[in-house]
């Protein structure tokens, strides 16, 4: 796990693309604003979807995101899958036989609905991780005016994620070192101490840092290193992605 | 599998039901940070960052419930214990955000019902039972962990009953409500158990080190281990 430097998450891929080069906010937003076209796309205006697929594929090619990759991390969705395909099984209404399997129709289009929605959510979000590192993130969701409690928390949550994972393994490494390897479940209560003094051991370190952040003139908001937002030119760009997806919706419903 | 999703996905529910509900968690959680501010002092900030990484660094570790089911831990209950309930709720708010952007774990459209039943429901939920059984059990470290189990226990079953509402209201399928409600308070139920554990034990834990930073107790503290229902017999003892 490389939570540390720069706060980057498992799912950054560090690439020099163009996509990667854009300000976050515009890619939260753009993102977003795709994903919402999808889901209120109706189910049955099938080439949409198409070409919905093709828009956010263009931008992962952009984004240099192999496609294997992506595929890979969209496993996420695996429960929904399984979900998905019992539905024509168990649905009610009108039904077709295929391969001498009776399908309910209803079922069939409630797969599909799920499936297809929610995989092309998936991937939109993950061409947002795979782009931008958790504190762009932060940056992103603060320049599009998120309350300041929720930036606060937030800045503190990536950092003591870092802390965490790290006090943790300092903790393995001591208990093993001494012998100890619990691992069935008659020795529960060895890991259950364990994660209330990782809990605290975290909490004073966070303390000591918070405080020492204070002396030195924090106030409730980091201090802003950057020359401010996107230009109207990042954005346009951005948002040609949910921009195009909106106007294939718009001609799926005029059609529909 | 490192990651599964249990955060309800784009699509399960229809536009008017996830449109309705991220209002509904949009003014909660306005109503949330408002409150919340007030009790954010120093002590709380570093608690409400911590409480967020340790939800989300627990949520990576998920525990096998059902062949094929794994659960994590919703973290609401453990919230509304460290940093009370409206600080609480815009922890979870929080990791729930950032896991559909970062991790893709949940839809970005169903971040409103997330958010309404993990987060707000959840929490709610587990704040009041704590509330009411801090009243009535012993005021000790067994009633504090039995205190913690059981909140969390009944919260974590309110949040996927919060679920089935939403499923009633707007499913996109034909799956019996019966049969919904039957999985998910069942798988939930487990989930419960784990998560009640993990609370109970970080919470003693914190309780018995450093009571101070337990929101839950700052009116009441607990009475010393050993003497029970008798605080001011402390001093005679020496230092702690």
């Amino acid at each position: 796990m490389s939570m540390g430097a720069g706060h980057a998450h498992p799912l950054y891929l560090d690439r020099a693309s163009p996509i990667h080069r854009l300000p976050p906010e515009v890619k939260i937003v753009a993102s977003v604003a795709y994903t919402v076209v999808v889901v209120i796309t109706s189910r049955d205006a099938f080439w949409a979807f198409g070409c919905y697929a093709l828009l956010i594929l263009g931008v992962a090619a952009l984004a240099r995101i192999p496609p294997g990759w992506l595929a890979s991390r969209a496993l996420i969705e695996v429960p929904f899958v399984v979900f998905a395909l019992l539905l024509p099984l168990v649905g009610g209404g009108e039904r077709v036989t295929w391969l001498g399997l009776s399908l309910s129709v209803e079922g069939l289009l409630g797969a599909w609905n799920i499936l297809i929605k929610g995989t092309l959510g998936v991937v939109s979000s993950l061409v947002l991780a795979a782009t931008t590192p958790a504190r762009d993130l932060i940056i992103g969701l603060d320049r599009l005016r998120c309350p300041a409690v929720i930036i606060q928390i937030a800045t503190f949550m990536l950092r003591y994620t870092a802390v965490l994972v790290d006090e943790a393994r300092r903790m393995r490494i001591a208990r093993l070192s001494r012998g100890y390897n619990p691992r069935f479940l008659w020795q529960a209560r060895a890991l259950a101490a364990g994660v209330g003094s990782l809990f605290l051991r975290s909490y004073e370190r966070g303390e000591r840092v918070y405080l020492a952040m204070l002396s030195r003139g924090y106030t409730g908001r980091m201090p802003r290193l950057d020359t401010g937002g996107a230009s109207a030119a990042q954005w346009a760009s951005a948002l040609t992605l949910p921009v195009a997806a909106a106007l294939v919706a718009a001609t799926a419903l005029l059609q529909g | 599998m490192e990651h599964l999703a249990l955060h309800i996905s784009n699509g399960i529910l229809n536009t008017p039901v996830w449109v309705g509900f991220m209002a509904v968690a949009a003014i909660a959680l306005v109503i949330c940070v408002q409150r919340g501010r007030r009790d954010l002092d120093d002590r709380l900030a570093p608690m409400a960052g911590l409480v967020a990484a340790f939800i989300f660094a627990v949520q990576m570790l998920n525990f096998p419930v059902l062949p094929g089911v794994s659960g994590h831990l919703l973290g609401g209950t453990l919230a509304a214990l460290l940093v009370g309930p409206w600080l609480g709720a815009v922890c979870v708010s929080i990791v729930l955000i950032v896991q559909a952007l970062v991790f893709a774990d949940g839809g970005v459209t169903a971040l409103g019902l997330n958010i309404t039943n993990m987060a707000l429901l959840g929490t709610a939920a587990g704040y009041l039972l704590i509330a009411a059984l801090l009243r009535i059990l012993p005021r000790t470290l067994t009633g504090l962990a039995v205190t913690s189990f059981v909140a969390s226990v009944v919260s974590v079953v309110v949040a996927a009953l919060g679920f089935v509402v939403q499923y009633a209201l707007g499913g996109t399928t034909d799956v019996s409500l019966g049969g919904v409600a039957a999985a998910m308070v069942g798988v939930h139920l487990a989930i419960g158990v784990g998560e009640g554990l993990i609370t109970a034990a970080t919470v003693v834990t914190v309780a018995r080190v450093r009571p101070d930073l337990v929101y839950a107790l700052r009116r009441a503290p607990l009475a010393p281990a050993g003497q029970p229902g008798s605080i001011t017999s402390v001093s005679a003892g020496g230092a702690a």
